[in-house]
């Protein structure tokens, strides 16, 4: 929680003022109860005690009694208008950290490289920026309002109950000493049983998941029995723990309001001595048992630290771990420029790579010329490097050993942004966003024309079902494109890096989700309308990669062939088994 | 199966609560989340309830008498408090009425235990009632977990995963919430306002009437700061929404946001709406923040206004000095039960939503039932005859015209076509998880309508290109087929699916545990061990989902052979990617959008010139 403290520092004036507005409150409610005592001691006692002197009457000792009460109005407004405005600084403090949080999240995620998002998975770093900011923003809140409160009005009544009535303090030492017991014996049953409350939790849904993702495999082995009975398992382990835990708040509750009442009555008791002894004023008993009912609070309000905190410092931690992590590629000191930003010549000079939390290197001293203009195809077994190799080339990872240069220029001696800017790149999994088809492939480039973004369409085979579509263009698409089927969030895809214009285009095994019938056609557009693009394919398919100038098959991060499709066939066996077992003879030539 | 619809599997992050359920606090604002049939689903609730009669009738009878006996004890301690006053005084004055010490005891006594036995009784209450929420959750999780099961598929073409995950935990878990403790908060607040009223009119009717005041003042104070707080938790919720909407995007897309160059747009966008977001935020946590306070300064000036008035009073000896205290602390326990009861439509409102979306899963449509005198099927040779076959997923859109077809025992049927083609309707259709609209499909010349879905599917075995595995070992991943299999049955299954050799070499062999993602092992050989399931149930007929997905050289040649022997002497429908596996097909069926458009052998219909015979020359056609 520490390491998030800069983010506290902006507010730090606002925090302090906090603070002294809670001690104005805390202090005006804990003179309350003194002018209960004065109304008793001064206004009513000494009537009723010296009636008979005739030294004070009824009127005057009402109107003691109503200034008094003056008094006390105003103690009231102060407290409420000062807790009122800790309300409105506490609201903006949080809702102002966590809108930085969510900022310096947000702005570090997306300077991230593709080593941090895959260390964290994209599916953690969104609850992080979303789940434990909100968290964090409830709790920074809290704490202001109640955290803070509770010592100042703990220690507050501490003081005045001492001041009132000294030979009573042991009450109050006795009540914090059970009351503490209790309090940190329940949570010390209980927090850790809430972790193991949330990991079945998880289990029960895990099972219940695992059911729905295979709905029917689960029928098709009439095994729904079995599935319940797993689920039935996960469901009862839970039910025990809940119980247990929520039987042991049970316990808590009532007890706890006991513990408040008996504290009143043994001040009673206590107090009626003193009050013989004459060492103690009723009024101020009174008083007295009402210092110990905010000391009392108090310690409830410390009690829901024990709550807050640790599921705050959770968040907390899981934030500051993306915080305080920073990522591996940087722009350089003084950047270089492309002279040539219409071709491309990438060349690969003894590239070794490996990732990031990896010893073994993936890919082991690649060497390669892509000349402006040509295709070079990239095949292999999983695990042999071929996406690895095309993802080096947008700095996506930067490459543990040799240099990769465009027209001659190494590619860290330029800003990220040139970089990308030459290259068109479409990933395996393609991701669309919310808007329209248009504005999606304006993503590629916001000031696109309108014919631009036609030819793209037509070229990556999408302007057929665009122009079905009723809206066209302006047909909306919902996140991450799950109103479009796979094929066509490809072919899109594919359009939103051709409207780019780049001199470079990647497709990272991106033709594996359309059929050979639009793979085909696509490829003919590609070689008719982009004869200058320098091109990289990655693909599974032999059909694919086979007109391509330049084949090169990679194993276990080498070379192992370098070719055109003819001459692997005749030169490389690992070439020659992956293309006979996808095509007969025949289709092989 | 379900590839061309995805769905999103995930738990919405948003409606996650966090882990200590600390899910409707005494101020949740959220409103917004009606119930469609409030009084409906509270009396569907309240039927679970009723099989827990007596427990519930205790718990209500305990909180109610809990509370009754805490009333007395303020009005107890204040007579004795008096009496610690007029002792004082009778000192002070000198006569030799002194201490009455036996009552001064006797009252705190009679408190204390009053407050024991309230304090006993409150605690049994909670520990029947949790007993009973606790079951009622037990209950209803387990009634929606073999609900899935009853469902037909159809239901899951319109409700995604994370749907019915929510309703398992949250929506439950609300329901939990209100049963264990806001029904017990509800009585006591409500008794507690009552008895408080009656202990506060026996003491002093015109302190009473003062205090009165309150009620009003704070009823429309609470009212209108919640009213106007709506508003801005409305948009907040809205403002969070999109905040997070463009978080997961942005996250998600990661790579294209790069690759595009568009992280300082993405960023002025997010600033943008975190803006908003500030702006919206900061409000409603204000204006939701300041009703504890309000509620206090009301307290607050019910206090002055009893201490004063009754001091007034207590000079005219209309009331004691004790009375002030025992209003002082009725009073104080007057306003917490007043807030709770203007947030109970609120907690109510919510757990109906919850609960009505429980009951609504619950009360879905289920399977059409199996017939009643269903025919048995020990083992079909694998004939099946498909007759003017009509089916379409949304009844109004048949997609399936009329289809006939019949295929003989151990003859290869691969279902092709493009992309988005409907290829897996048909297999879904032979497995009754549709049933057909118009027609009949049938197995050994026996209308699957007329066998029990259980004997129809143990004659099929899957192997899909989306393994569906478990977390769970090998092993048992292995005998999911057939519960009964020993481990020589299961270890010959792997032999036969080239599998054993590759679950030897890893860690503790068949033994080893996949996680829950399963992705300690690789998707080639998680395609094995499906294969080896197969094997395992040994049925006559079978559905493949060739593989288009990215799998080595090695185990992909391990695959092919695999699949080649599964299929021997046996019924195949393969869904086919592969241009081998389709040309030694026995038959081919042609699907595009949907319907089967043509059906034949790879000659023929190439010879047919139609739409299978451009679907495969536009393979080769750019080649040449």
């Amino acid at each position: 929680m520490i390491k998030l403290f800069p983010f506290i520092r902006k507010y730090y004036l606002m925090i302090a003022l906090v603070i002294v507005l809670l001690f104005i409150q805390a202090m005006a409610d804990l003179t309350l109860p003194d002018y209960l005592a004065k109304i008793v001691n001064y206004g009513i006692q000494p009537l009723e005690a010296q009636q008979s002197a005739g030294s004070v009457t009824v009127e005057s000792q009402s109107n003691l009694v109503l200034n008094t009460g003056l008094m006390m109005l105003v103690l009231t407004l102060v407290s409420v208008t000062a807790a009122i405005s800790v309300g409105l600084l506490s609201a903006r403090v949080a809702a102002g950290v966590a809108r930085d949080l969510r900022d310096s999240v947000f702005t570090r995620v997306l300077d991230f490289s593709s080593g941090e998002i895959s260390q964290f998975s994209s599916a953690s770093l969104i609850t992080r920026a979303t789940n434990d900011v909100t968290q964090l923003q409830t709790v920074t809140q809290m704490i202001m309002r109640m955290v803070f409160y509770a010592p100042i009005i703990g220690i507050g009544g501490f003081i005045k109950a001492l001041n009132t009535a000294p030979s009573l303090l042991w009450v109050i030492i006795l009540m914090a000493v059970i009351v503490l017991g209790v309090i940190i014996s329940a949570f010390a049953i209980v927090l850790p049983k809430y972790k193991i409350i949330q990991q079945l939790l998880d289990k029960l849904n895990l099972v219940m998941r695992e059911n729905l993702n295979g709905l029917f495999v689960v029928r098709a082995f009439n095994q729904q029995k079995h599935e319940e009975a797993r689920f039935d398992q996960a469901n009862k382990d839970l039910t025990k723990t809940t119980l247990f835990v929520s039987r042991v708040m049970v316990f808590l509750m009532p007890l706890m309001m006991f513990l408040m009442s008996a504290t009143s009555l043994v001040v009673v008791w206590a107090g009626a001595q003193h009050v013989e002894a004459g060492q103690l004023q009723v009024g101020d008993m009174m008083a007295f048992m009402q210092y110990t009912m905010q000391i009392f609070m108090a310690f409830m309000f410390m009690a829901m630290m024990f709550f807050i905190i640790p599921r705050a410092s959770v968040s907390a931690e899981r934030i500051a771990e993306v915080l305080n992590t920073t990522p591996l590629i940087n722009d350089p000191v003084n950047p270089r420029k492309f002279s040539d930003k219409s071709r491309a010549r990438v060349e690969f000079r003894d590239v070794s790579f490996h990732y990031p939390d990896a010893e073994e290197d993936v890919l082991h001293n690649v060497s390669f010329t892509a000349e402006a203009g040509k295709t070079t195809a990239f095949i292999g077994t999983t695990g042999s490097g071929k996406s690895t190799v095309v993802s080096l080339i947008p700095r996506f990872y930067d490459l543990t050993k040799g240099e990769i240069l465009i027209n001659g220029v190494n590619i860290k001696d330029v800003n990220r942004s040139d970089l990308r800017d030459m290259i068109g790149y479409i990933p395996q999994k393609s991701n669309l966003f919310t808007g329209t088809i248009r504005s999606n492939l304006l993503f590629g480039d916001n000031e696109a024309s309108e014919e631009t973004i036609l030819k793209a369409s037509e070229i990556a085979q999408a302007a057929d079902f665009i122009n079905t579509a009723e809206e066209g263009l302006e047909m909306s698409i919902s996140q991450g494109g799950g109103n479009v089927s796979g094929g066509q969030r490809q072919r899109l895809a594919i359009a939103r890096a051709l409207v780019k214009k780049a001199p470079i285009l990647i497709f990272d095994d991106s033709f594996s989700a359309l059929d050979f019938r639009t793979d085909a056609a696509l490829r003919a557009a590609l070689k008719d309308q982009l004869s200058g693009s320098t091109i990289f394919l990655v693909s599974q398919r032999v059909s694919t990669i086979k007109n391509s100038d330049q084949i090169i098959v990679l194993n276990e991060g080498k070379i192992i062939g370098k070719g055109t499709h003819s001459e692997l066939l005749e030169t490389n066996e690992i070439y020659r088994d992956i293309a006979l077992s996808q095509l007969t003879p025949e289709e092989l030539k | 199966m379900n590839r061309e619809n995805p769905k999103n599997n995930g738990l919405d992050p948003k409606k996650n609560k966090g882990p200590m359920g600390m899910g409707h606090g005494p101020m949740s604002l959220m409103k917004g989340d009606k119930a469609k049939n409030f009084s409906g689903t509270m009396k569907k609730l309240a039927e679970y309830l009723g099989n827990y009669k007596v427990g519930t009738s205790i718990a209500i009878l305990l909180a109610f008498l809990s509370t009754v006996f805490t009333i007395f004890g303020p009005k107890i301690l204040g007579d004795t408090t008096t009496k610690v006053f007029q002792g004082a005084m009778s000192q002070m004055a000198g006569t030799d009425a002194g201490f009455d010490y036996s009552g001064i005891r006797n009252g705190i006594l009679l408190a204390l235990g009053l407050y024991l036995f309230s304090a006993a009784l409150s605690f049994i209450q909670g520990w029947i009632m949790t007993g009973i929420a606790v079951d009622i959750t037990y209950r209803l999780r387990k009634d929606i977990s073999e609900k899935v099961n009853r469902l037909p598929l159809r239901y899951f073409d319109r409700v995604s995963h994370g749907e019915v995950l929510s309703r398992i935990t949250n929506d439950v878990d609300t329901v939990n919430q209100t049963l264990s403790q806001s029904m017990a908060q509800i009585i006591n607040s409500v008794v507690t306002v009552f008895g408080v009223l009656i202990m506060m009119f026996i003491i002093s009717w015109q302190l009473t009437l003062i205090a009165l005041l309150m009620i009003p003042l704070s009823l429309v104070l609470v009212q209108a700061i919640v009213k106007n707080s709506q508003k801005y938790f409305r948009q907040q919720q809205d403002t969070l929404g999109h905040v997070n909407g463009h978080i997961e995007e942005m996250f998600a897309g990661h790579t294209e946001v790069k690759a595009f160059n568009q992280e300082s747009a993405s960023i002025s966008d997010f600033r943008q709406m975190n803006n908003t977001l500030y702006a919206s935020a900061w409000k409603s946590q204000f204006l939701s923040g300041i009703i504890m306070p309000s509620m206090f300064f009301i307290g607050n000036l019910g206090y002055v206004a009893v201490v004063v008035f009754g001091g007034w009073l207590a000079l005219r000896r209309l009331v004691q000095v004790g009375d002030i205290q025992a209003f002082v602390q009725y009073i104080r326990s007057f306003t917490q039960p007043i807030t709770q009861l203007a947030n109970i439509s609120n907690v109510l409102q919510q757990t109906a939503a919850a609960a009505e979306r429980v009951f609504e899963f619950l009360g879905e449509e289920e399977e059409i039932p199996e017939s009643i005198n269903p025919m048995a099927m020990p083992r079909a040779t694998g004939k099946v005859e498909f007759s003017k076959v009509s089916f379409g997923y949304d009844p109004q859109k048949r997609i399936i015209h009329s289809f006939s077809d019949s295929i003989l025992p151990g003859e290869r049927v691969a279902i092709v076509g493009p992309t988005g083609a409907g290829k897996t309707t048909i297999v879904k259709l032979l497995m009754r998880y549709y049933d057909v609209d118009d027609g009949s499909i049938k197995i050994d010349d026996v209308d699957i309508r007329n066998l029990s879905r259980t004997d129809l599917r143990r004659q099929f075995a899957m192997v899909l290109q989306d393994t569906w595995l478990f977390n769970g070992t090998i092993f048992e991943n292995i005998r999911y087929g057939d519960a009964n299999a020993t481990e020589e049955d299961v270890i010959r299954a792997s032999k036969a699916a080239h599998a054993d050799h590759f679950i030897r070499a890893l860690p503790n062999g068949y033994n080893m545990v996949l996680n829950e993602e399963t992705s300690n092992i690789s998707t080639g050989q998680k395609q094995l061990l499906t294969i080896a399931r197969a094997f395992l149930v040994n049925p006559p007929m079978l559905i493949l989902d060739e593989a288009t997905s990215s799998v080595d050289t090695h185990t992909e040649i391990l695959i092919q052979k695999a699949m080649l022997d599964l299929m021997k002497n046996r019924t195949s429908f393969i869904i086919a990617h592969r241009l081998s596996t389709i040309r030694d097909a026995d038959k081919i069926l042609v699907m595009d959008e949907g319907n089967i458009v043509e059906q034949g052998t790879h000659e023929e219909l190439l010879s047919r010139n139609g739409f299978y015979a451009g679907l495969y020359n536009s393979q080769f056609a750019v080649m040449r």
